[in-house]
């Protein structure tokens, strides 16, 4: 409870700073307006249904391309795990292009795809894809040899020894490269659809480009909201219950 | 059928003892390579292990005693030799030969009662509830029964490895191969496991090969105590201990066998001293 409410008074006096900055006049209302024409923005986008169309648009988008890219992920990471052929060469290529920002898998996907919903996800798969791979051969790669050893002994093999030992004692480790492929995919997105206008559908990133168009700054900072309020939730709602799951599992945490 | 008083009555087949096996490793060679060149770390060894019987294989770190064990429970291949089991050529790791190594090894994925049901899972014609009860029983058997949901690194070293015995105990094996399954443990309990083992021994009538390199340890549990040489790994010298059981590790006529081995270690030692000069 008290933490609740330090954390509400640490917000409130950000909110009371911002309110003070735009009364004072320090810079034009057009590139500083008041939290409250913020918040009306947002009631009419809202209420219009802009904003609800925008964000299922771009949700739709992160989901189905992240997910893709896991489900590739996972096995491609399992195999260069395995076999060194794999790791000389898939591990190798994981590993250059993970370094490539993924934003720079636009201008690609624009000339590949054309302005279209495949350009979309193309580059949402490349921003996952990578660090799904390099996480799941590390975490396979540093799986103690002796867990492997003990499963021997009782009878497992093959499948089950992939599924039942292999990959649940990799988890923290893919669990961390399957949030870092999140993040990386949502900053593509976001990229890709500030640059480009796809006529198949308005995301959140084509909102925050038309406020920068027209100048309107209210627009500009409530979708910038948007975004971040998305990106704590899929933090506090699917990364999170995860992570402390793994945490009280493998007593790596005292929280 | 012979039965051994049961805890449980609703106890399934599982829990009825089976008729132990018979090891038999005869000729077993086994070399590795390492920086300062070829070590044989075993150089023909043959050994018997009758039904039944608790065997413990005593020696100096690297004279090849774990590196039997392992060839037995089939995680290792001889260079030359073979292990017989049952009759059976072993050709892999199979869970009628179970083996506790010296680190717990349990699963941190799941928890206790996970761990335990782990093996059992693997063995085929058993139902849920079959595995259940067998899985309870054991937990019980160690002791540890309230701690069935508990994760394992909520618990001291000594409850990780009765986990890991009952785990290993569980899926019914006849052969338990234990390789300084206590080694990392403070005194106390280990003095509480020598009779938890040597109890479960007598009840499930297992076959034990015990690896240690505390003489004492060896004398309390064997039946034989087997006392290894390295350079290159051979069985040098035989001890019966023929004391009434359960074994009091501090009990007078315990020492008096630990004495006799302990020499014939020293000696071992002094010998390979004299021959490197």
């Amino acid at each position: 409870m008290k933490r609740l409410l330090l954390a509400a008074a640490f917000f409130a006096v950000l909110l009371l700073l911002w309110e003070g900055a735009y009364r004072a006049k320090i810079w034009s209302p057009v590139l500083l307006p008041s939290p409250r024409q913020v918040v009306s923005y947002l009631e009419s986008a809202a209420a219009d249904g802009t904003l609800a169309k925008a964000t299922v648009i771009t949700m739709r988008r992160l989901l189905v391309g992240y997910f893709i890219g896991l489900v590739a992920g996972l096995p491609l990471g399992l195999l260069t795990a395995r076999w060194k052929l794999f790791r000389d060469t898939i591990g190798t290529m994981a590993l250059g292009l993970q370094t490539l920002p993924s934003v720079c898998w636009v201008p690609l996907a624009l000339l590949w795809f054309g302005q279209t919903e495949a350009a979309m996800l193309f580059v949402v798969v490349m921003g996952t894809l990578w660090s799904v791979v390099i996480a799941t051969e590390t975490g396979v790669r540093n799986v103690p040899p002796i867990y492997r050893r003990a499963a021997l002994t009782m009878g497992s093999k093959r499948l089950h020894m992939w599924f039942q030992v292999i990959l649940p004692a990799a988890l923290p480790f893919i669990v961390s490269g399957m949030k870092q492929g999140w993040a990386f995919a949502w900053r593509s997105l976001m990229a890709a659809e500030i640059f480009v206008t796809i006529l198949t559908g308005f995301g959140l990133g084509q909102l925050l480009h038309y406020g920068r168009e027209l100048s309107a700054m209210d627009q500009v900072i409530a979708i910038m909201f948007v975004i971040v309020v998305i990106g704590l939730l899929a933090d506090k709602i699917f990364f999170s219950p995860i992570e402390t799951f793994l945490h009280r599992r493998w007593g790596t945490s005292q929280a | 059928m012979r039965r051994t008083a049961r805890r449980r009555s609703t106890a399934t087949e599982e829990l009825q003892p089976i008729a132990p096996s018979k090891l038999a490793i005869e000729e077993v060679s086994k070399s590795f390579q390492s920086a300062s060149g070829t070590v044989l770390a075993l150089d023909r060894v043959s050994l018997n292990v009758a039904e039944g019987e608790f065997v413990c294989l005593v020696g100096a770190s690297g004279c090849g005693k774990t590196t039997l064990l392992n060839i037995i429970a089939g995680l290792e291949r001889p260079d030359s030799g073979t292990v017989q089991a049952d009759g059976k050529p072993v050709t892999g790791p199979g869970r009628e030969r179970l083996v506790m190594f010296q680190e717990p090894a349990l699963f941190p994925w799941l928890n206790v009662f996970g761990n335990v049901l782990f093996g059992l899972k693997l063995k085929p014609n058993l139902t849920k509830k079959d595995r259940h009860d067998v899985a309870k029983y054991y937990l019980e058997l160690v002791g540890l029964s309230r701690f069935e949901r508990a994760n394992i690194h909520e618990l001291s070293g000594g409850m990780k490895q009765r986990v890991s015995l009952a785990r290993a105990l569980a899926p019914n094996p006849r052969v338990l191969l234990m390789d300084e399954p206590f080694a990392a443990l403070d005194a106390l309990t280990r003095e509480q496991l020598y009779g938890d083992i040597q109890e479960i021994w007598k009840a499930r009538r297992k076959t034990i090969v015990f690896v240690t390199h505390n003489v004492r340890e060896a004398a309390c549990l064997g039946d034989r105590v087997l006392l290894f040489a390295p350079h290159p790994g051979r069985i040098q010298e035989e001890f019966v201990v023929k004391l009434p059981r359960p074994r009091d590790i501090n009990s007078v006529d315990l020492a008096a066998h630990a004495t006799r081995i302990t020499k014939a270690l020293k000696s071992l030692g002094q010998a390979e001293t004299v021959a490197v000069k």
